[in-house]
């Protein structure tokens, strides 16, 4: 199995929001659906204070509960990777992926009404491009590759600096990292 | 002091500002499959147990409602889909992770039992009903065949019941993304609450002064039982990791606490005990179909409000930094 | 959509018809990019910084604009606001028609009207402002690339009166300060050398929430390779938690802290002393002048410990000259903005960062010839001279003494251009003084792709096309590598807009002036000019961008001698021309105002998701930021009774309400001040989004500081109260 991911550097993210307009305009969602968003999370008192920004999205578990909950199989993943996609053919709208996924992550496409989430743009990553969040962000602080090769720009800023991803306590195994 | 924000505003409908994806249709769903489990329950274990004769309105009454009940369930599931024309999906695959995949097969096996168990009591319980039934070949088919088996019957209809109040409450508590939700509690509570409902709903119906004695005495058992569970529950909550401590606050203080309390745990569980014991001590009142409703009215809240406090329970604590509703203006 | 209809319409006639449909399995949608894509080149036009860029179409439908990867100037990527740009396009809010002021049963409404209606209304008044007072009396307001050809027209008819905010309002200060010191601006894009400095220093900067793309980038890589930042601010910014120091000063009191540092460097030796031997005069009454003001002392004005302002002052002569103390963007705060200004400039020249790398680099530019057209006749009068006489030092256009010299009837202007800028809600208490105008001026001409405020008050109103759907100017910025980017129309103009060009060109043959327009299409110009350098339309078609190569020296050479454009040729440590003028020749500090009990000081930013008031209509970019929300420490909150999310109003010191706007409670501001993003709080209902979302700030601004060496309108001297707003949806 091929593992991608993305390793966001948080020292370096401003919080513009230009990985979330790209994704809408680039997966053409309508308004008012986000696929990611930016988290801004402040610590701290006056004036001791650190500020971290975060673009979130899904984070292709290794251990994807939703696509364990999801009783079609119409959570799926993308061929032999981590990459986690919705079949609108096969989706009933029950709603059990949204309910198993810590991040909530997953939304409800309107009007049709299956479940949409974020692809990781495999339509772009099967022709050698990045995510469009990733070739948008004016601070190059987002990077996408496969996890388990040594050689890829992602496994190296790994390597290199340190690092979270969130709720690691719920067993999900997020493919998505922070550098902090 | 930490301020998480969400600096680009959020607003995925029924996910944000929090998870609302299901109002009243899947607690309904819930708690009409509990309650089929438990008249399954009954209705089983009195042809097990050949008890047709002391209790006469469970052995030939109640089952009939069992798969009309599990109907109604079903109906309401369907109108909770948000890609309804898809349902037949559920049946194209079998997925062994999901609970709901178990679930919709198990209801696909329930539903023939459910009327199996109910055919062979048609011609006593609802003698039009089984005259015309028996009217047609193959409705006299399947009530003769019911009757033959009736014994293996039952015992599917036993385990098959149990399977179903159990699956009721996994489906919840296999989702270990909402703190509220993930406790074994879970599981238990909902088919001893469904066993409650169908007590429930025997009280109603009976007119038999010996069936519904006992099954008041079942039902304050049951009850008790409910009782406990929910305490363990909160308990096995208020025990747990940090988010699921804060899950089990939700009772005690904030939006939940009235809710809880005032609609649910008094009206719902704490009256229905008393009058009930007031009932077997004797008195006996023309009101007294008050508590067998209140129990039902209980049994529906619990669900409700464990669907609702399981959705509000997350591990993420993200406010938006702007009013979402806003985004309104643009769908 | 057709899929969609298709399932609507089978819910309805049962599964019979719908069986096929679904037994299937839906036909998934399909995936972006596998229909016949189209692309264009453009430069974005949300906001001023031109970045280069490639419009796509998906079957015909607008699908995204991208970066383009050859543009230096953007390095390949568009901001948030570039990405969102199909936005303006897509707006259903925007100007339709040409619209003219009409009074309809003794009441004025604005009627649709046709072009040639709405042009020759106008060439009739400019006639008539002509005969009467003179073909001088013409003025162009503008912040837009499009401005241009109304600069050309009126020039072309006599008249030369020009005015952007961006100077009056924003970044005059910086300019004028700097050019009297070192004889030349910052200039825009600025031409600061970030990616190779070593210590950046930010005043009051927003940078990463202003989101000055190129420059923002160069910042973010000097933080990649662990630069220090020091950022002096009220506020938590986005820059501040990305510094290794944060000094929340006490707002206004900024002057005080560059004096001190001055005194460090100067007092320890750690100035650049063969720089300022070499290039600068005036040290030695500088080394006298900033005597008094020592880190102690200054503490006690800003609130910033001694120790911390030596400390930030050794780090940054460490790095000199790889030191750069940034000069800001919009910096006209307490009116003494030009002097403060020309602090930043003195403390760059100690810190010998001006022509250094990792400094101030010179900037280098295509030398592109202009389109050949008749020489414009020479204006009767020189405006400036009448019209700005008290600020003789102001270079350009004053938007507010313009303004103030179009009311009454003596008044110099006598008809106004107004070029994509929403004056009410950029010039600060101007709402009187424009209503003032309106009254007397002749005529008053506004050019804007969607209605705002300033619309209210026009004559006429001319509906533009946005950028994706115009061919603009080429884009020729000053940069570090000389490029050229071009615009092409990806889209047919919506409704009955039209290109800024084709409006001047129609007046100009109204006017008889059709000879300064000697083109039919303004793809000639762009033409022609390309041919002068090699390249043509048609390959910039192709490639959108086209680099240069450089062909003078980034930085100062070791012992290069500078003849700089100042009056003594050398830096102005003091500045002979300022105290000829009647001004302090060296910066002094004044105490700033403090707020009364119960007040703070009214702070304003800028936002990563916004130009402005610009686009907050703008669907893609409101669906990321809708309203503004008002900042406040959480012991004030607490005080208050207020929580994250509650509606308050901002009263300011003479009584003027804003809008209602959430709080946000937040560690990020002093306990006296209190901040919100400025452009929110339109009033005008044609915008439907952004009416009435969030409070203005620049309505808050009736107290205001006026720059007297420039005449720009220092913002930051108001205060505000809170008053609690029940919440009612
Ligand atoms: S585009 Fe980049 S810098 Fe901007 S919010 Fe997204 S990740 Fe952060
Ligand atoms: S983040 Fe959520 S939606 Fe994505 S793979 Fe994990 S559980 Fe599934
Ligand atoms: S990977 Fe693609 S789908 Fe996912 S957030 Fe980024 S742009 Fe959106």
């Amino acid at each position: 199995m091929i593992r991608y991911g993305m390793v966001i550097d948080t020292q370096l993210c401003i919080g513009c929001g230009d990985c979330v307009v790209a994704c809408k305009t680039e997966n053409k969602l309508p308004a008012g659906l986000n696929r990611d968003w930016v988290v801004e999370a402040t610590r701290g008192r006056y004036p001791d204070l650190t500020t971290e920004f975060r673009s979130e999205r899904c984070n292709h578990c290794s251990h994807a509960t939703c696509v364990h909950t999801c009783p079609t199989g119409a959570s799926h993943l993308w061929k032999d990777t981590n990459i986690v996609l919705v079949d609108p053919g096969k989706c009933t709208g029950c709603k059990a992926c949204i309910a198993a996924c810590p991040y909530d992550a997953r939304l409800i496409m309107t009007p049709d009404g299956y479940i949409d989430k974020c692809t990781f743009c495999h339509h772009r990553v099967e022709k050698g491009e990045d995510p469009a969040c990733v070739s948008s962000c004016p601070t190059h602080c987002m990077h996408f590759g496969i996890l388990d090769e040594p050689s890829s720009a992602v496994s190296r800023l790994l390597a290199s600096r340190q690092q979270k991803v969130l709720l690691d306590e719920t067993g999900n195994q997020p493919n998505v990292y922070y550098l902090i | 002091m930490l301020e998480e924000l969400l600096v680009t505003v959020r607003s995925n409908p029924k996910i944000d500002p929090s998870l609302g994806i299901w109002s009243w249709e899947i607690p309904a769903y819930l708690f009409m499959g509990g309650l089929t489990a438990g008249i399954m329950l009954f209705a089983s274990l009195m042809v097990l147990l050949a008890r047709d004769e002391e209790f006469p309105f469970v052995a030939r009454k109640l089952p009939i409602w069992a798969p009309i009940v599990l109907s109604v369930g079903m109906l309401f599931l369907f109108l909770d889909l948000s890609h309804k024309l898809y349902v037949w999906r559920f049946y194209t695959s079998f997925q062994p992770s999901s609970p709901m995949s178990w679930g919709s097969w198990i209801l696909l096996l329930v539903y023939p039992v459910s009327i199996l168990l109910a055919a062979c009591t048609l011609r006593q319980g609802y003698p039009w009903l089984g005259r015309l039934v028996d009217r047609f070949a193959i409705g006299k088919g399947i009530v003769d065949f019911s009757c033959r088996h009736r014994a293996t019957v039952a015992q599917w209809g036993l385990v098959l019941a149990v399977f179903l109040g159990f699956y009721t409450g996994i489906l919840l508590s296999a989702f270990s993304a909402r703190p509220f939700w993930n406790t074994g509690f879970l599981a238990p509570l909902f088919l001893v609450s469904g066993m409650s409902a169908a007590a429930a709903l025997v009280l109603l119906g009976t007119r038999n002064e010996h069936e519904r004695h006992t099954f008041t005495r079942i039902d304050i058992v049951l009850i008790t039982i409910k009782l406990a569970l929910i305490a363990l529950l909160l308990v096995n909550l208020a025990t747990g990791s940090g988010v699921q401590i804060e899950a089990s606050q939700m009772v005690f203080g904030g939006e939940f606490a009235i809710p809880f309390w005032v609609f649910f745990i008094i009206p719902g569980v704490m009256l229905p005990l008393i009058l009930e014991y007031w009932e077997l001590k004797g008195r006996r009142r023309a009101w007294m179909f008050i508590s067998p409703v209140l129990a039902l009215y209980g049994g529906y809240m619990l669900r409700h409000l464990t669907v609702d406090l399981g959705q509000t329970s997350s591990y993420l604590n993200y406010v938006n930094a702007f009013d979402p509703a806003l985004l309104d203006l643009l769908r | 959509m057709k899929r969609r209809e298709f399932l609507k319409l089978s819910a309805i006639l049962g599964a019979g018809t719908a069986a096929p449909g679904f037994l299937t399995g839906c036909s998934p949608p399909p995936l972006p990019g596998t229909g016949a894509v189209e692309t264009s080149p453009t430069v974005c036009n949300i906001c001023f910084w031109r970045c280069a860029g490639t419009v796509y179409q998906e079957n015909g439908e607008p699908w995204k604009v991208v970066g383009n990867p050859e543009d230096l100037h953007s390095m390949g990527r568009l901001c948030t606001r570039g990405t969102g740009g199909l936005g303006s396009y897509l707006d259903p809010d925007r100007l339709r028609q040409p619209m003219l002021r009409v009074e309809r049963n003794g009441r004025q409404t604005f009627q649709p009207v046709s072009w040639d209606e709405a042009l020759d209304f106008i060439a009739e008044r400019m006639r008539g402002i002509a005969e009467q007072h003179g073909e001088d009396r013409l003025c162009l307001f503008s912040h837009g690339v499009g401005g241009s050809h109304f600069r050309k027209l009126l020039a072309s008819f006599g008249s030369r009166g020009y005015a952007q905010p961006s100077f009056a309002q924003c970044r005059g200060p910086r300019d004028v300060g700097f050019a009297l010191t070192f004889g030349e601006g910052v200039g825009s894009p600025d031409r600061t050398d970030m990616e190779h400095s070593r210590c950046i220093v930010l005043i009051g900067s927003h940078l990463g929430e202003n989101l000055h793309n190129g420059q923002v980038q160069t910042w973010i890589q000097a933080l990649e390779k662990q630069a220090t930042v020091i950022t002096v601010d009220p506020r938590f910014s986005v820059a501040a938690g990305k510094s290794k120091h944060w000094l929340p000063i006490r707002p206004g009191t900024d002057m005080a802290l560059l004096l001190a540092w001055m005194h460090v460097l100067i007092n320890e030796g750690l100035y650049d002393a063969d720089y300022i031997a070499r290039y600068a005069t005036g040290f030695e009454q500088l080394a006298a002048h900033v005597q008094p003001f020592s880190p102690e002392w200054a503490f006690l004005e800003t609130g910033i410990s001694a120790a911390k302002i030596r400390e930030t002052a050794r780090e940054m002569a460490h790095h000199a000259p790889a030191s750069l103390v940034h000069p800001g963007r919009h910096v006209t705060w307490y009116g003494d903005d030009t002097q403060r200004s020309r602090a930043i400039a003195i403390l760059n020249a100690l810190l010998g960062s001006w022509g250094r790398k990792g400094g101030f680099y010179n900037q280098e530019k295509v030398d592109l010839p202009d389109y050949p057209t008749p020489e414009a006749p020479k204006p009767r009068s020189d405006w400036q001279a009448v019209v700005q006489k008290d600020f003789p030092l102001a270079p350009s256009g004053i938007t507010n003494a313009i303004i103030d010299a179009s009311i009454g009837p003596d008044a110099f202007f006598k008809g106004w251009f107004v070029y994509g800028t929403n004056l009410p809600f950029t010039i600060p208490d101007s709402a009187r003084n424009l209503e003032a105008a309106a009254q007397s001026l002749d005529l008053f001409v506004v050019i804007d792709t969607m209605p705002a405020e300033i619309t209210g008050y026009a004559d006429v109103v001319l509906p533009e096309c946005t950028y994706l759907e115009r061919i603009d100017p080429i884009r020729n910025s000053p940069e570090r590598n000389p490029s050229l980017a071009v615009s092409m129309p990806a889209f047919e103009p919506r409704h009955e807009t039209k290109p800024a060009w084709w409006m001047a060109k129609q007046l100009a043959e109204r006017l008889d002036l059709g000879r300064y327009f000697p083109w039919d299409d303004y793809a000639e110009v762009v033409d022609w000019q390309l041919q002068q350098v090699g390249s043509s339309l048609e390959e910039m078609q192709r490639l959108g961008v086209k680099n240069f190569p450089r062909t003078t020296p980034m930085y100062f050479t070791p012992g290069q001698s500078v003849e700089f454009f100042t009056e003594s040729g050398k830096i102005e440590l003091y500045s002979a021309m300022l105290a000829g003028f009647g001004q302090d020749p060296m910066p002094v500090y004044t105490r700033p105002e403090r707020p009364e009990p119960g007040y703070f000081h009214l702070n304003y930013g800028r936002a990563p998701a916004h130009t402005f008031g610009r686009t907050i209509n703008n669907p893609q970019l409101f669906e990321l930021m809708p309203e503004n929300a008002v900042w406040v420490n959480p012991l004030v909150a607490n005080e208050l009774g207020l929580n994250s999310g509650d509606y308050v109003r901002l009263k300011n010191q003479d009584g003027v309400i804003s809008n209602r706007v959430r709080v946000r409670v937040t560690e990020r501001i002093r306990p006296d001040s209190v901040y919100i993003v400025h452009g929110f709080g339109h009033t005008d209902a044609r915008q439907r989004l952004a009416a009435g979302r969030g409070a203005d700030d620049n309505g808050l601004m009736t107290r205001i500081l006026v720059d007297p060496i420039m005449g720009g309108t220092g913002m930051r001297g108001n205060f505000v109260t809170l008053i609690s707003e029940e919440y009612t949806a």
